[in-house]
């Protein structure tokens, strides 16, 4: 019998705690006994083996995907990634167009890219999803111009789990000589990717989201028909000159390991996580005025966004200190902000100040499903019995109706 | 966001949860705040013939620190005659409370909430 420990981790669309089979291929490349060479050191063995070591985990990326090694430039991260990938190419293409085409429930480190490209004098359109979250693609068709240069489409939403059919989108973009770029770090190691059939041209991926370390990521760059980049990072000429600074070997080890094991358990894991996702909606669903954000089939199995209408969101939060989930409404100041995915799906300001993310992971459990399940009804009965607006509901008033008293 | 131990007590076991009916001419209700804004207040007192208050409850649609400062206000009204009631003021319950400078408006609206509500008492008996 395992003990359940809590807090229950239910945020591994945040980070992942790293594997254990991991962690330990990491901890063989950075002592004297240990491959702790630099991977670009030509005239040792030291720096031989940390290359092959390097190498070996461009492999293993690169197989999770079906891509070239040759096609993977290591990153700190999926936020330099997707830097890299849209001002690399906007810089590059710069004189073959200025248009940008990318959607208002991107990661910010694309909408900030975006906006950064903007104060240099690039347009960007911003296409908004359906209500389930997806693009409709004739949007985005009717979207494209003679001047764009890129469209970049992430694959998997952070906050509610839904996947963008990038196949579809890269069959559009390539008929019209468009690059398409995607922000995979949700989606890597939980949707197959295959970047042989996909018309995907430049790809972003992040280690800490499937159980690797933090601070390392990488970039998929095409080679047929080939992607150029203008380099964000300059100095040695690492990455063929695509990114340069000395590789961290044990990070990268780090990834290859997490992306290897991914390719190997992702089908098993993805069973195991969709009954523990739907163990968690059949325990909550039936609750009067609950509303799932994004589309459930379309979707990773291990998100669930829920909003608990008449129920305030740091309220809840407080209330489920036993678990660790994370808000739609992150409340920063004294005001609530909430989340700017969920408005884009058109929600309005009361639901989305009321939702929940949870995402579950390798290490999530039936029980610790069980302990949210019956924790979330307790709670949300609670603080639903000391709500007014709950309390309106039920004598039949309309909220929308209201003369409310602002301050 | 670290809460007091007071706010935390009286989140965890809120005070005069529930309400009278508002039609009853010894009670009054007041209502502020608005649910966009994140927070919404209802107070309602039950006055008796010597205008003392004999009984508070309230409901909370807000922040932690929101639900303490009602829960704190209805124990506060009870036995305080209307003139004593209204000289509450939001900066007690912020100081009572341990309130962070955020959560000053916490405090407002509870001052604001039984002031609506001894006006809706007085409106009541004046007509």
């Amino acid at each position: 019998m395992s003990e359940t420990k809590h807090p229950i981790y239910l945020d591994y669309a945040a980070t992942t705690p790293v594997d254990p089979r991991v962690a330990e291929k990491m901890m063989a490349c950075l002592t004297m006994e240990g491959n702790f060479g630099n991977p670009a050191s030509r005239s040792h063995s030291f720096g031989w083996n940390a290359e092959a070591a390097v190498e070996e985990a461009r492999r293993q990326v690169a197989g999770l995907v079906n891509a070239d090694p040759r096609e993977i430039i290591w990153t700190s991260g999926a936020t330099e990634s997707d830097n890299l990938a849209l001002k690399g190419v906007a810089h590059f293409y710069r004189k073959k167009g200025r248009h940008i085409v990318t959607s208002r429930t991107e990661h910010k480190a694309v909408l900030d890219s975006c906006r950064q490209l903007e104060r240099e004098g690039y347009e960007v359109t911003y296409l908004t999803p359906e209500e389930n979250g997806l693009l409709d693609l004739d949007k985005l068709k009717s979207a494209l111009r003679d001047d764009t240069i890129l469209v970049s489409i992430m694959h998997v939403n952070n906050e509610i789990g839904v996947v963008q059919d990038i196949a579809a989108i890269g069959e559009i973009t390539r008929e019209r000589g468009i690059l398409f770029h995607s922000d995979a770090a949700q989606s890597a190691g939980k949707v197959p990717i295959d970047l042989a059939e996909m018309k995907v041209d430049l790809m972003s991926f992040s280690a800490h989201k499937i159980y690797g370390p933090k601070g390392v990521g990488a970039l998929y760059v095409r080679r047929k028909p080939r992607v150029r980049l203008e380099a964000q990072m300059h100095g040695g000429g690492h990455e063929r000159g695509m990114r340069s600074g000395t590789l961290p070997t044990h990070q990268i080890v780090g990834m290859g390991e997490a992306f290897r094991i991914a390719r190997e358990e992702m089908a098993e894991e993805n069973a195991r996580l969709l009954k523990l996702r739907n163990r968690l909606l059949n325990g909550l669903k039936d609750i009067e005025e609950v509303y799932i954000n994004g589309d459930l089939e379309n979707r990773i199995p291990g998100n669930l966004n829920v909003s608990f209408n008449f129920v305030e969101g740091e309220s809840l939060i407080m209330a489920l200190k036993d678990m660790a989930v994370s808000s739609g409404s992150a409340c920063t100041s004294a005001s609530l902000e909430p989340s700017y995915v969920l408005r884009a799906l058109g929600r309005e300001d009361e639901l989305a100040h009321s939702s929940i993310r949870f995402t579950l992971g390798r290490f999530t459990t039936a029980e610790d499903v069980d302990f949210v399940v019956e924790t979330v009804r307790r709670k949300v009965d609670k603080l639903r019995e000391l709500s007014p607006l709950w309390e309106m509901y039920q004598e039949g008033i309309d909220l929308s109706k209201v003369e409310w008293a602002a301050h | 966001m670290a809460y007091s131990a007071k706010v935390l007590d009286h989140y965890e076991n809120p005070r005069n949860v529930g309400s009278f009916d508002k039609d009853d001419r010894s009670v009054g209700t007041g209502m502020v705040g608005a649910p966009s804004c994140g927070d919404v207040m209802k107070l309602q007192i039950k006055v008796n013939e010597e205008g003392v208050i004999e009984d508070a409850k309230f409901k909370t649609y807000g922040c932690g620190s929101a639900i303490a400062s009602s829960s704190l206000l209805t124990e506060w009204v009870k036995g305080k005659t209307l003139e004593e009631a209204t000289r509450i003021k939001n900066s007690d319950i912020a100081e009572e409370l341990a309130l962070p400078p955020v959560k000053i408006h916490c405090s407002v609206l509870a001052e604001d909430a039984i002031k609506a509500a001894i006006a809706d008492y007085q409106k009541k008996a004046g007509a």
